[in-house]
């Protein structure tokens, strides 16, 4: 029965985001809402009736069936639909009267989809609204767990979403690919989200862990969505996809039974996701096309050497010449304390720790925790020095148990 | 924080005999002492190279082929950094490559 209700929520899940694409690019992005509320009420009669009747041989048929009955029915119903969304309708259709009945073809699924991708992740939203819509509209996720993925509560999502909806419609955000001169700048923005998605899957505090998978291969979901048309699949969609593919794959092996992060260096290889990690190859041989190096080339590449656990010299240098380029495409805090740690691995300790002193990343517990391990064995003082320091900036409970560790195992 | 340019010079940028190696080595220099100034956060502009053909104007029409002004090192390329002052600025380019190459780096701050 258990079983039965997680299949059923998975394929709900799915065509969740189908649906309200299709409804929504016959209704127009103004009454979103009402996509979303059709698809709900669909999903409820399948429950109900698939209780009792037992699931239908075709589930996703049925759904469109009755989500197209559910449509038509509304807009019969509803005056201000008639009023207001018939005319552009009709404008579209250049001639009848007639109302289109949604049309959940595979290809208009896919068209549908895109552009509610587009829609969504429009740099006019604030871009944590834009995550949230991506969540819910895209990926299908319900408000609890987007909640919980954030660490939030129902009701401050509810507002975000609100708000967020709310936006596309005083920017009379419409469904529909972006012009050709607009679509690539465009693009960068939608790969950003899809980045910072992947992002709050691969690091949330969540306890979680399948939430977190799961937001991790949305991302990935939407990111392959890109590539399946010619003016998106750019080479550096792909890169993204490498990118997050070869993160994914040590997903099973960062989570421990203690709900701690295992860092890097103890990671049992054998965890590692070899197919996701030669998909990631794949994706990263595809985008080495064009001129154009993009961030996500460079973390892709980055993130490739780290596929390989092996210490040698030269993956090392590699990966110090790669943080070397990408620190002057997107310099942040966190890249340059891991460019300080490559520079250790390929240049020595020495070198590093003159760089690293320089760095003076004073509220940044990730620093000292790095100085910590760099004056490890050389001052023991300073090194513990340090990791106090870290201690006393870290955030969260874990941060503190795994730096207190350090401190513990230090002779 | 201001902008301040970098700008490198030396006598010789011929490196035709020297081994693959030691080019590689060569850049490698180059972009670690940048990236160093990137981890910082107080790289404003990696520049860009100059290529090695030039011209000099100078006063009263006289066009000079070459890129040689009076000293004997030709400009290579140059760098923006940010910092707070001019002998923070200087800091910074300690270490750059150019040193080693007999050369020298003008400190300039941005104006405006």
């Amino acid at each position: 029965m258990e079983k039965e209700q997680t299949s059923l929520k998975r394929l709900f899940q799915q065509e969740f985001s189908k649906m309200v694409a299709v409804i929504s690019s016959l209704f127009g992005l103004q009454h979103i809402e009402i996509a979303e509320d059709i698809v709900s009420e669909t999903f409820l009669q399948a429950t109900e009736t698939w209780e009792t009747k037992g699931t239908p041989p075709n589930p996703t048929a049925w759904l469109y069936a009755v989500a197209k009955q559910k449509t038509l029915y509304y807009f019969r119903r509803n005056k201000i639909l008639r009023k207001k969304v018939i005319p552009e309708l009709t404008a579209r259709q250049e001639n009848s009267e007639e109302i289109e009945e949604p049309n959940f073809s595979q290809q208009n699924i896919k068209d549908s989809q895109l552009q509610m991708l587009f829609a969504v992740c429009n740099p006019a939203i604030a871009s944590e609204a834009q995550i949230g819509l991506a969540l819910r509209i895209l990926c299908g996720f319900g408000i609890d767990e987007i909640a919980e993925a954030f660490l939030s509560n129902k009701d401050t999502i509810n507002k975000r979403l609100f708000r967020a909806k709310e936006k596309l419609r005083t920017e009379k955000v419409k469904m529909g690919l972006p012009q050709e001169n607009e679509i690539v700048s465009r693009l960068d923005n939608v790969l950003h989200i899809i980045y910072l998605l992947f992002s709050e899957g691969y690091y949330s505090k969540t306890q979680s862990q399948i939430l977190r998978k799961d937001f991790c291969l949305e991302a990935l979901r939407l990111g392959l969505m890109l590539t399946e048309y010619e003016r998106t699949n750019l080479p550096k969609t792909n890169a993204l996809i490498a990118l997050m593919c070869f993160h994914a794959s040590r997903f099973s092996a960062r989570e421990t039974s203690e709900d701690t992060m295992v860092l890097y260096e103890q990671q049992d290889e054998a965890l590692w996701d070899r197919e996701l990690i030669d998909q990631g190859k794949h994706f990263l041989y595809l985008s080495a096309e064009g001129s154009e190096v993009s961030s996500y080339h460079l973390e892709a590449r980055i993130a490739w050497w780290h596929s390989m656990k092996e210490d040698t010299q030269e993956k090392w240098e590699n990966i110090l010449s790669l943080y070397n380029q990408l620190l002057l495409v997107n310099y942040s805090p966190s890249v340059a304390l891991n460019r300080t740690f490559a520079l250790y691995k390929a240049n020595g300790r020495q070198e590093a720790l003159v760089e690293a002193e320089k760095l003076k990343l004073d509220n940044n517990h990730f620093y000292y925790i790095l100085l910590g391990e760099l004056y490890k064995g050389l001052d023991n003082e300073k090194a513990k020095l340090n990791f106090q320091k870290a201690y006393s900036l870290a955030k969260t409970q874990t941060e503190r148990q795994d730096i207190q560790e350090k401190i513990d195992n230090m002779p | 924080m201001k902008d301040f340019m970098l700008l490198f010079r030396q006598p010789n940028y011929d490196y035709s005999k020297a081994p693959a190696a030691e080019f590689q080595a060569l850049a490698k220099k180059w972009q670690d002492w940048a990236g160093g100034i990137a981890a910082q956060g107080k790289l404003t502009s990696n520049g860009t190279r100059l290529a090695l053909e030039g011209k000099v104007l100078k006063a009263g029409g006289i066009v000079t082929d070459g890129p040689f002004v009076e000293i004997r090192e030709m400009l290579g390329s140059f760098l923006i950094v940010k910092a707070d002052s001019l002998e923070e600025a200087t800091t910074l380019a300690h270490g750059c490559p150019a040193l080693d190459a007999n050369g020298s780096v003008e400190i300039r701050p941005i104006m405006g």
